[in-house]
């Protein structure tokens, strides 16, 4: 399987849970599938951001060259972002570590999203939009 | 001269006493409804509306044929409303502040201003009892109303605010949003006067504070209107901290309007309750005097003008 993706974290490394917010995950674990090579790539700026964190969580994914990415809850806006750079959406994923998000991904036993799950501004169970 | 009706606590009975006022006002005045988010000083002052225009917020259009992905724009933005994604540039134009800067910087020229209808900008007039010269008269009246799903409201109020000079009235009344975030900043800075209306219960007091934190910075003479300030009495429960409040932080309270059942039943007919309760009349009367009184005070060469 070749291909790089990115899975929301809250930390760095395989055994870190999957942070289930996209646009406000602390970071992601980038993983390069033909290789099993993984990187990390701090989210913590969208954190902080007061609007747009979705878009700029979506930047950073582009830049970390990731063609699919996996996560909990997408927003409209990030999902409209991702698509616009060819980057495939995998969500409800959450309640596991990033490595049996890969490893379920590799079997085949995660589908490609057609359309956002949550709310603009975080899901209900995310933080608030201020 | 600009007075603003404020309060930190929603529901004390800001456009109840602007209503009362502006219908009552003894100069030229005009009545301006700034709480675009939910305006109901209409339902009192019954204006009759002769103007209904959008107002829209300058938001970047893209012309792709020109645009060549360099993101400065993007990397300008503080507010994430572009983004270059790909073959693409993204505008998100909910997200835009309406700064300008992304269509000063495009070296191509690509970006054009396009408009977000931020909400309506609606006018009229009303009747009021015009003591000046004992017979009634008509004001304009104006309003903001901002769009369902619009999230900021202090771009409509500047725009209703831009229009408060054409009015020629003498004095001007604001019904301001509750609160003291900035919305309602927006509302009082441009006042000379600023009215809180509070009510005497512990939620009262709180959020009076929090609105006498806010606002007193802004330097303006500032005073107190309690509404339904005898209810404590009447309960038999001993509250008297907006009272204490006041004094101790010298506060002058210019108007107390006692709990009436008159005062309710005129409100939910949707009238002016100074016209309604001749002992409120008196009230506001006195209350105008207070606020007109203040305003010279802190502005003595433009109060001879008037």
């Amino acid at each position: 399987m070749t291909g790089i993706i990115a899975v929301t974290s809250e930390s760095p490394g395989m055994e870190s849970m999957v942070d289930p917010r996209f646009g406000r995950a602390a970071g992601f674990v980038v993983v390069d599938l033909a290789t099993m090579e993984i990187s990390y790539v701090d989210n913590g700026g969208s954190q902080a951001m007061a609007q747009g964190a979705g878009i700029q969580a979506a930047e950073n994914v582009a830049r970390a060259g990731a063609g699919v990415v996996l996560s909990g809850f997408v927003g409209p806006k990030a999902f409209q972002a991702l698509a616009a750079g060819d980057i495939r959406v995998i969500q409800d994923v959450e309640g596991m570590t990033v490595g049996q998000a890969v490893d379920k991904y590799k079997r085949g036993e995660l589908t490609i999203a057609d359309a956002p799950n949550a709310p603009a501004g975080g899901h209900p169970g995310g933080g608030s939009k201020g | 001269m600009i007075y603003a009706i404020a309060s930190g606590k929603g529901g004390t009975g800001k456009t109840t006493v602007t209503a009362s006022l502006a219908a009552l006002w003894d100069r030229p005045v005009m009545a301006v409804d700034l709480d675009v988010e939910e305006p109901n000083l209409h339902l009192f002052l019954h204006p009759e509306l002769t103007g209904e225009e959008p107002a829209l917020m300058e938001v970047p259009e893209v012309d792709t044929t020109r645009c060549t992905l360099c993101g400065q724009c993007a990397a300008f933005c503080q507010f994430k409303a572009l983004s270059v994604m790909g073959k693409k540039l993204l505008i998100f134009p909910e997200m835009c502040h309406g700064c300008g800067g992304c269509l000063l910087l495009c070296p191509e020229k690509a970006l054009s201003p396009g408009g977000r209808e931020l909400g309506q900008i609606v006018s009229g007039s009303f009747r009021t009892d015009h003591l000046s010269s004992g017979r009634p008269e008509d004001a304009p009246f104006l309003m903001g109303r901002l769009r369902v799903g619009e999230a900021m409201s202090p771009p409509l109020m500047r725009q209703v605010k831009a229009r408060l000079p054409e009015s020629g009235a003498t004095d001007i009344l604001i019904d301001s949003p509750p609160g003291v975030s900035c919305p309602a900043v927006n509302a009082v800075m441009d006042a000379d006067v600023i009215v809180l209306v509070t009510e005497p219960t512990p939620f009262g007091l709180h959020d009076f504070r929090l609105a006498v934190e806010a606002f007193r910075p802004l330097g303006k003479p500032l005073g107190a209107v309690i509404n339904r300030a005898d209810i404590n009495r009447r309960a038999g429960i001993s509250d008297t901290g907006v009272q204490d409040f006041c004094r101790a932080e010298g506060i002058p309270v210019w108007a107390e309007i006692p709990f009436n059942r008159a005062v309710a039943e005129a409100y939910s007919r949707g009238e002016v309750v100074a016209r309604a309760v001749p002992e409120l009349r008196a009230v506001i009367l006195a209350l105008m005097a207070h606020m007109q009184g203040a305003a010279a005070a802190s502005k003595p060469e433009e109060a001879d003008h008037a």
